[in-house]
């Protein structure tokens, strides 16, 4: 009975709940995250028009290059600054 | 396969004289009077490796496991040695008469026999069985978790079903596999080597030598396989950024030195192709890597729209041996005779075909137009790519005295255009540069470096290859050179 090696890095990760979606957004900070994809910031602009519109504080972030992970202060710094994130993706 | 590791200590000799025999060995045979001699004059223990009955007499212990000869390090049959207090003292091997008689102190031995003989090897270093002895006396070296397979699993549709493969079948890394592939780097197996986008988990040498025997490697492979992964897990080139995009892009490998000679890779006919083992398992087995152990894999992280082939694996090797202009590692700093690779965020290769320039001032207009279309030809400066010249066309150079400089100046002269011909809207055609670059007068294709010369392929064919990037400098990846590690 052959024996292998595994060749995966045999991590249990950890699953964590998300939060409860919240039932209204006024009043909220909402972080909008720009990717720096180009023309992320026209839909960005577009949302935070409509958030304003329904009460929502909003704040805006970008990563410096699209082709990398955000950073891990920038993450922090969302996660301490906002309750609800929004992230445009692409072009 | 295997059974559990023998985890005994070694095996102490008894006092007074220890000789290792087999019987398929015929110095072995010629010695056995000898033997017998010994056993009336002196306390003697004979070991037999193969036949527990030979020889007939004086009576051998059958080192049946090679637990005796595996634990004394025995290379040669037969193998005296002078045992005192359960500590060697000394030892020879083969026959040679004064030898035997110094070091058992009896004159006389063997009578008739010829004065010398050399031994044959031991079974505990022969080749077919080295692999299960390590595994067999020293398998708690390796710190993976075992895998059993069923008895009515199939090994290989096991490992497709677990998702250890990139789509084609892989070796199953069993213990003696993976410990023959370490024997490959002095490196120690518990060695830290890089930090494993996308899930960042730091990988061992011994892991990355699972994986190159799932990626069909030979062990002299694995130096190289071990500084790709290097490269590949640095800021600078950012695998993860390369695994995550929707170009159709992945890590090449282009490799320069002697070595590369040494372990049989191809930088001639079809070097970027298939039939060499090197090449095709050494970015494999990086590929594997990134999958298995990083958790990078298409339609999770791996957002590819189209991907491509040479994400399976794309390393060759440069012909630095024969170039005439030097080798690309060379351009980025490391020595001669050093050896070394860098890894590239590129495409698939992309012919060039010109079969009636014989000048370079033909050539370089050729190559230019070409170099225009990478990706988009409106787009500029912000992918580089390598140009892997045949020998056909780089004799077109080297006949006219043109080095490596000059080629890539008089390309890069060639490639520059006005603001007018690439904004947005020229031409017809949506995309191009933004309106800023619209009124400038001349636009490099490349940024300074970003045209990188290698020199690869077959003797006949007028032809060369483009392999194009992706988004290059801080903003995407840069190109990693290193040398490689032993």
């Amino acid at each position: 009975m052959p024996v292998l090696l595994d060749p995966t890095s045999e991590q249990t990760l950890v699953e964590r709940e998300r939060l409860a979606r919240p039932s209204t957004l006024e009043g909220l900070t909402v972080g909008l995250l720009d990717i720096s994809k180009p023309r992320g910031d026209v839909f960005l602009d577009r949302i935070e028009e409509r958030l304003v519109g329904i009460g929502a504080n909003v704040k805006r972030y970008a990563k410096p290059t699209f082709a990398k992970p955000a950073p891990v202060d920038l993450r922090h710094q969302i996660a301490t600054e906002c309750q609800v994130v929004i992230e445009a993706l692409a072009d | 396969m295997t059974g559990n590791p023998d985890t005994a200590p070694a095996p102490t000799l008894p006092n007074g004289l220890v000789i290792i025999v087999k019987e398929e060995c015929e110095t072995c045979q010629t010695v056995v009077p000898v033997l017998q001699q010994l056993d009336d004059a002196t306390e003697l223990t004979v070991y037999t490796q193969d036949n527990a009955s030979f020889p007939s007499a004086p009576t051998a212990v059958h080192d049946a496991d090679l637990a005796v000869s595996w634990h004394h390090e025995i290379e040669t049959v037969p193998t005296v040695i002078v045992v005192r207090n359960g500590v060697e003292v000394e030892r020879t091997v083969g026959w040679l008469r004064p030898e035997w008689e110094r070091l058992t102190g009896i004159d006389g031995l063997g009578e008739g026999l010829p004065v010398m003989r050399p031994g044959c090897g031991s079974m505990s270093v022969d080749p077919d069985l080295v692999d299960m002895l390590r595994v067999r006396f020293g398998a708690s070296d390796l710190a993976a978790r075992r895998v059993d397979v069923a008895d009515a699993e199939d090994v290989m549709e096991m490992m497709f079903n677990r998702g250890w493969t990139d789509g084609l079948p892989v070796v199953p890394p069993t213990e003696e596999r993976v410990m023959a592939m370490l024997a490959g780097t002095s490196r120690a197996g518990s060695d830290i080597v890089a930090t494993v986008p996308p899930d960042l988990v730091d990988i061992s040498v011994e892991k990355v030598a699972i994986a190159a025997v799932m990626a069909g490697c030979k062990p002299e492979y694995l130096p190289w396989v071990l500084t790709a992964v290097e490269a590949a897990c640095t800021d600078e080139f950012n695998m993860h950024g390369l695994l995550a995009t929707t170009m159709p892009v992945g890590p090449v490998i282009v490799c320069s030195g002697p070595g590369t000679r040494a372990i049989g890779m191809n930088s001639g006919g079809n070097a970027l192709g298939q039939g060499n083992r090197a090449n095709l398992t050494i970015g494999r087995a990086l590929q594997l890597v990134i999958r298995n152990f990083g958790g990078g894999r298409p339609g999770e992280v791996d957002r590819a729209a189209h991907g491509s082939p040479a994400k399976i694996s794309f390393c060759f090797a440069e012909a630095d041996d024969t170039s005439p202009y030097g080798r690309l590692a060379g351009e980025l700093g490391i020595d001669d005779g050093v050896d070394a690779l860098t890894l590239f965020a590129g495409e698939g290769p992309h012919c060039l075909v010109d079969q009636l320039s014989r000048t370079p001032e033909s050539l370089v207009r050729s190559f230019a137009l070409k170099l225009q279309t990478v990706n988009h030809p409106k787009l500029i400066m912000m992918f580089d790519a390598i140009l892997v010249m045949g020998p056909e066309h780089a004799r077109v150079f080297a006949d006219a005295g043109w080095d490596r400089e000059q080629i890539v100046a008089g390309i890069s002269e060639h490639l520059n255009r006005s603001g007018a011909e690439l904004v947005r809207g020229a031409d017809g055609i949506a995309e191009g540069v933004p309106e800023a670059f619209g009124d400038a007068e001349s636009l490099p294709k490349f940024r300074p470096g970003g045209l990188m010369l290698t020199y690869a392929g077959g003797g006949a064919g007028l032809f060369s290859q483009i392999i194009g990037g992706w988004v290059n400098g801080d903003k995407g990846s840069k190109p990693v050179t290193r040398t490689v590690a032993y």
